[in-house]
């Protein structure tokens, strides 16, 4: 077992480290960064100083020398563009991004089971039938568009809920959230339904395939049998089986939820570490760029280790087919 | 045997038509590739033809009359510019951006599944790796960090998109190629001694095929939204190519103001194109494996 984590530690730190030369070297390749930064109408000296200044002037292997080790102390550079450690900047980003992505999360499964449970329970009804068709748009329709349309209708048409921003903000140990005041949730409330669309639809037909196939299973005939209520067989008997892919699934969607926020913040205007991204990226504010990447690699890399370890301790036969090699 | 008469194609088409909604899809598919083909003939103006353009014309509702005693069907942006032209044209930019991706990706994927079933070994194992690795990362975010990196242009969108897709075709086919390879026509075909490329090139190939047929209609659709989600973060294509969304997030700063047609009908026209390729992708599958027919 401790083998096993340790091997899978190795990897990971093995695909972190190959990801943050490919981020380097790709990111710092595009185009001349003081074209930029650096006001057209400076003179020569303080272009030359800025570019001291940015560590620019040294030689690509030195500047990601000098990247990795910060890297590896918590320093991953200075924004080009504000002057504040890049990981200052996505740390104070991080908690709205967190807190939409939760909220999101919530919707989903708070809607997605229920709905997958009904048409998992009654597959042939009129409602369980429109539950999957609309399941099917949850996946086809893009997210940008759909959030889009809910700003025109929610907020343009109807006037109920505001547009753009997060609102009204209060601390929580320390950190500012939202969903404490009623103007925090009401801006809160249609990026996160935008955010929850897709994984609300991937719960409902997980959630349904796992109810069709637990009932027709041996133990429920059989509590049945033993005239158990509908309401323990299916809360109990029912749910409980088919939790398992589902908490699976809810875990390992986080991480991409996160990435998906990039679009939703962008069009809600959320001051998350998404919308930072595609600023960051409109003006080529590399630093930020390079931690913003290497830090959700390293959230996935964490997401993907702790899910297989999890799994290992589940279902050894995982562990016997990683050690002997044979794939 | 006296249902043989009925050749392969015609008992395929007749397999697809048994479902009206995948019929529906087909027929509703057919037009709009009909549209993006034949933009030019279908438009009543070249929206990009600026002596075309009258800026009287600008932001008109669905429906109004222009200046000049034109129609604006599906209304006008900002410029003046018929919505419904833009939209045609639109259209042809996004289904070529997404068709051309998914080809090269298909060809590209099926060449590494096919030299990884082939070659086996650590050749397998290491590209398996690569593309376990990048299944692991959701596709948007490999297409942003890609962008970031490569700057803005339609070859660097579509390269963006195929590295974001050839792992899908790699996995495909190796799974196939691995179960094809030891049937007896490929052991017929070296007993032959048919050179190796001759035997995975015509022989292999074909029979991974379907499965490939189903996942790339699939991924066309899947190209599209991307190339649509990319534009609107303004990520993707240039201006010079106004894809639909491009015309969306051109809307995006009207919508506050309730002028919502400018975003609405390109949005309409690429939903109505994803849901009609998958749609007839979905149906593709069921009809193409034969284990799921009744």
């Amino acid at each position: 077992m401790l083998a096993f984590i340790l091997r899978r530690l190795m990897q990971s730190t093995g695909v972190l480290f190959v990801m943050s030369l490919l981020v380097f070297f790709g990111v710092y390749a595009i185009g001349n960064p003081v074209d930029i930064l650096v006001n057209p109408n400076a003179d020569q000296q303080d272009i030359a100083r800025a570019i001291a200044e940015l560590g620019l002037d040294q030689p690509l292997h030195l500047q990601y020398w000098h990247f990795l080790s910060g890297a590896l102390s918590g320093d991953l550079g200075v924004s080009f563009s504000t002057g504040i450690p890049a990981l200052e900047l996505i740390f104070q980003r991080m908690p709205a991004t967190l807190e939409l992505a939760a909220a999101s999360m919530v919707i989903a499964i708070v809607f997605g089971i229920p709905l997958g449970l009904y048409a998992g329970l009654r597959p042939e009804s009129k409602v369980a039938k429109g539950i999957m068709a609309g399941s099917i748009l949850g996946f086809s329709l893009p997210t940008f568009w759909v959030g889009l349309m809910l700003i025109m209708v929610f907020s343009v048409w109807l006037g109920w809920l505001p547009p753009t921003g997060r609102g009204d903000t209060v601390d929580l140990f320390g950190v500012p959230v939202s969903f404490l005041t009623l103007d925090g949730w009401s801006h809160l409330l249609l990026p996160a339904t935008n955010l929850a669309l897709f994984n609300l639809a991937l719960l409902i037909r997980l959630t349904r395939a796992g109810t069709r196939e637990v009932m027709v299973q041996d133990y429920i005939r059989f509590a049945r049998a033993k005239g158990l209520s509908d309401s323990r067989i299916i809360g109990v008997h029912v749910l409980k089986n088919i939790m398992i892919p589902i908490v699976t699934i809810v875990g390992l969607e986080f991480g991409s939820v996160i990435a998906f926020a990039v679009v939703t913040e962008s069009i809600f205007a959320w001051p998350g570490m998404g919308k930072l991204l595609i600023d960051s990226i409109n003006q080529l504010d590399r630093p930020v760029i390079v931690a913003y990447v290497l830090l959700i690699v390293l959230m996935f890399v964490l997401i993907n280790l702790v899910v297989d370890v999890l799994y290992s301790l589940l279902d050894p036969r995982i562990r016997l087919a990683d050690s002997g090699g044979a794939r | 045997m006296s249902a043989a008469v009925q050749s392969p194609l015609r008992r395929f088409l007749a397999d697809f038509a048994a479902s009206r909604v995948a019929l529906a899809a087909a027929v509703l598919l057919a037009a709009i590739l009909f549209a993006a083909l034949f933009a030019p003939l279908l438009s009543p103006q070249d929206p990009y033809d600026l002596s075309q353009l009258d800026i009287m014309d600008s932001k008109l509702e669905p429906g109004a009359k222009g200046a000049s005693g034109n129609t604006f069907v599906l209304g006008s942006d900002e410029q003046g510019r018929d919505l419904w032209s833009a939209i045609l044209y639109g259209l042809r930019i996004s289904l070529g951006v997404g068709v051309l991706a998914t080809v090269v990706a298909m060809a590209f994927g099926s060449m590494v599944g096919l030299a990884s079933a082939w070659i086996g070994g650590r050749f397998d194992a290491l590209m398996m790796r690569i593309v376990d690795l990048q299944l692991s990362f959701p596709a948007i975010l490999v297409a942003l960090v890609l962008l970031a990196v490569l700057g803005q242009g339609v070859d660097k969108v579509v390269m963006a998109l195929v590295i974001v897709q050839w792992a899908y075709y790699a996995r495909t086919v190796r799974g196939s190629a691995l179960v094809e390879r030891n049937r007896e026509y490929i052991e017929a075909a070296r007993c032959l001694a048919l050179s190796p490329a001759r035997i995975v090139l015509r022989h292999l190939l074909p029979n991974c095929l379907p499965p490939l047929i189903v996942i790339a209609t699939v991924q066309v659709a899947h190209a599209i939204a991307l190339e649509a989600t990319l534009s609107f973060l303004g990520l993707g294509m240039p201006i010079t190519s106004p894809s639909l969304g491009l015309l969306i997030a051109n809307g995006y700063t009207q919508l506050l103001s309730g002028k919502y047609w400018i975003s609405f009908f390109p949005g309409v026209a690429l939903v109505l194109t994803i849901v009609a390729i998958n749609l007839v992708g979905d149906h593709l599958r069921d009809v193409l494996n034969p284990r799921l027919s009744r």
